[in-house]
């Protein structure tokens, strides 16, 4: 393994601070759960933009996936959390083994649009088949089984943050692994020039459709947890602003390490918390604000508060 | 029969109005512009404030939705706009979607969450009928209104392109806009005119289908999706293009919501899946362009 891959000494203290925090924090130990499962979407979010710039708006539609047969699953077969949530991966891996066709060829507008039209198509088959999925009022009624057997899911959360950070830590190693592996670096590779990435005997469309499905089963394992540590799954999880919402964490955080993810879900968390608090009906205006101040001053400037009254870089060639 | 396709025209027309801006945009200055609706909703507002508080006519409200929207969008485009040409499609898009999500709260917390409605006048209410059976054509006087608007304006933008001298500039930058800038072309000021030209154009239609489209401030996020579909369906390097992709969804839509209401937009988006993933480059490309 090489030296980048080595585990640093502030991961460790990052990964035991953070299993440790719902046990520190037990009074807020609902939304460390929330931030984890954000978390993982965004880490598999990551995967595909930082790691093959493909720009998604529909990375919901495996969220919801995930949701949505796990959640159906508890209900109606076993309610066992784990296998639950192995079939929430499953089927969104599945799901995402036919989507990575679609975002093969193309112009960047293309993909956009179709990875949009496969979050909405998703969304209209929850809606519509309301015998299944209960429609718009949701699926309610999923009762979850005690964890491994022996931890039930309490009110207040502890046992879910638990189980989802554990998810999320398991899913980051994986995908940590994944990435600085051979096939990491040819996805590298095909994101900064996919021209040369393909001369050099590089198999472009397998590489992106393999790291396309993987991405989809995380998400899948995102809203898995969602539906089963809310015991409930509705339409909102195909709904776009959870694209967008997962895209501006990760810009938040930055793209193309794993850990920008992470840490864009959990300033965008406390943000939307504290914001919504303020103005419960219009804090999307301060999030949309937030954005456009973000690409307009640049976050690299803006995560560098020191580097603010210094004279800016002359700009170099901007790229093609 | 007849009475479904003719809707279908209207509301593709619509489109292609609501859309024209976009796919000229989106073809001059390569930008992804998920915002474009918001303009739109800019000019149905307009039409609607205007009729329902000041009481003025319904047909001096469609100048003025074109001027605030086409205003608005030279302002913004140049202060904040201009800045996010060359950036990566990542910025582009996440500078749209903040501006969405700005324009929709500013909406609901000024005029409110509920949906409007537009008084039409009486002589727009009407609806004539023509044959009989199966093959009757029931045409809404409205919609004839909107179908009449929408050629006009299509067959004036096509005069404009291909005949002026602005047009020939215009579609020199598009095809090319290093070139045309070394032939002496001012290619900012093509892009400011567009880019205005293009959202009063939006404007228009929002504000022509504040009665069809039902106006509310989720508008620009509902319709967003159907914008960017006749974009790249329809392709960026003509504006017959996006008529026929928006002529095409209009009808598709309109048929499929009627004979199949249990699929309701599913058609929809399936079928802009197949055709974009058959044709990724949009139906109606015009050969030796710049891609």
């Amino acid at each position: 393994m090489n030296a980048a891959g080595r585990w640093r000494w502030w991961e460790l203290v990052l990964w035991v601070a953070a299993l440790a925090s719902p046990f520190l924090l037990s009074r807020h130990a609902l939304i460390i759960n929330e931030i984890a499962i954000v978390a993982l979407f965004a880490l598999s979010l990551d995967l595909i933009l930082g790691y093959t710039g493909i720009v998604s708006l529909g990375h919901a539609a495996f969220f919801g996936m995930g949701a949505y047969s796990a959640a159906l699953f508890a209900k109606h077969v076993m309610p066992d959390p784990l296998v639950g949530l192995l079939v929430g991966i499953a089927t969104a891996t599945v799901l995402g083994a036919v989507c990575s066709a679609t975002i093969l060829r193309g112009t960047d507008l293309t993909r956009l649009m179709v990875t949009l039209g496969v979050g909405l198509i998703l969304m209209e088959l929850a809606n519509k088949l309301d015998w299944l999925t209960g429609g718009a009022d949701g699926l309610q009624g999923v009762v979850m089984g005690p964890l491994l057997g022996r931890f039930e899911f309490d009110l207040s959360g502890q046992v879910a943050s638990v189980y989802s950070l554990t998810v999320l830590l398991l899913l980051f190693v994986l995908a940590r692994r994944l990435v600085q592996s051979p096939f990491g670096a040819t996805l590298k590779a095909i994101r900064d020039n996919r021209l040369r990435a393909m001369a050099i005997g590089i198999p472009v469309s397998q590489r992106l459709a393999v790291i396309y499905t993987v991405a989809a089963g995380a998400a899948g394992a995102a809203g898995a947890l969602l539906a089963q540590t809310t015991g409930f799954a509705s339409l909102d999880v195909f709904e776009f602003h959870r694209s967008a919402d997962v895209m501006l964490m990760l810009v938040i955080g930055g793209v193309g390490w794993l850990y920008g993810g992470i840490a864009g879900a959990v300033v965008f968390k406390l943000m939307q918390d504290v914001l919504s608090n303020i103005t419960p009906q219009y804090w999307t205006f301060w999030i949309g604000l937030f954005l456009v101040v973000l690409v307009l001053v640049g976050r690299e400037r803006l995560v560098r508060p020191w580097t603010w009254f210094k004279p800016a870089k002359p700009a170099g060639e901007s790229k093609t | 029969m007849l009475t479904i396709l003719f809707d279908g025209i209207a509301y593709g027309m619509l489109l292609f109005i609501l859309a024209v801006g976009l796919a000229v945009t989106m073809g001059l200055m390569n930008f992804i512009n998920l915002a474009h609706g918001a303009f739109a909703m800019v000019g149905g507002y307009i039409t609607i404030l205007l009729m329902q508080r000041a009481g003025v006519p319904f047909l001096v409200c469609l100048p003025l939705a074109f001027l605030g929207a086409a205003v608005l969008g030279g302002v913004l485009e140049r202060t904040l706009y201009r800045r996010l040409y060359g950036k990566p499609h990542l910025d582009q898009v996440l500078f749209s979607i903040g501006l969405t999500f700005m324009a929709v709260a500013s909406v609901d917390y000024f005029v409110g969450s509920t949906q409007q409605i537009v008084q039409l006048p009486e002589w727009l209410k009407g609806r004539t009928e023509l044959g009989e059976g199966a093959w009757m054509l029931g045409m809404g006087h409205y919609r004839l209104f909107i179908i009449v608007v929408c050629a006009a304006l299509t067959i004036g933008l096509q005069y404009v392109l291909a005949k002026t001298r602005f047009g020939s500039r215009l579609r020199a930058s598009v095809d090319d806009q290093r070139v045309a800038a070394g032939l002496g072309i001012n290619v900012n000021v093509v892009f400011f005119s567009t880019f205005a030209v293009g959202s009063g154009l939006a404007g228009l239609g929002g504000a022509l289908g504040a009665d069809v489209l039902g106006m509310d401030p989720s508008f620009p996020l509902k319709f967003m999706i159907y914008f960017l579909i006749v974009v790249a369906v329809g392709g960026t390097s003509s504006i017959t293009g996006p008529l026929l992709a928006a002529i095409l969804l209009g009808i598709a839509d309109v048929a499929g919501k009627y004979y199949i209401p249990k699929l309701g937009a599913f058609i929809v988006y399936s079928l802009m899946i197949v055709i974009l993933v058959w044709r990724p480059q949009g139906l109606f490309v015009r050969q030796g362009g710049k891609a």
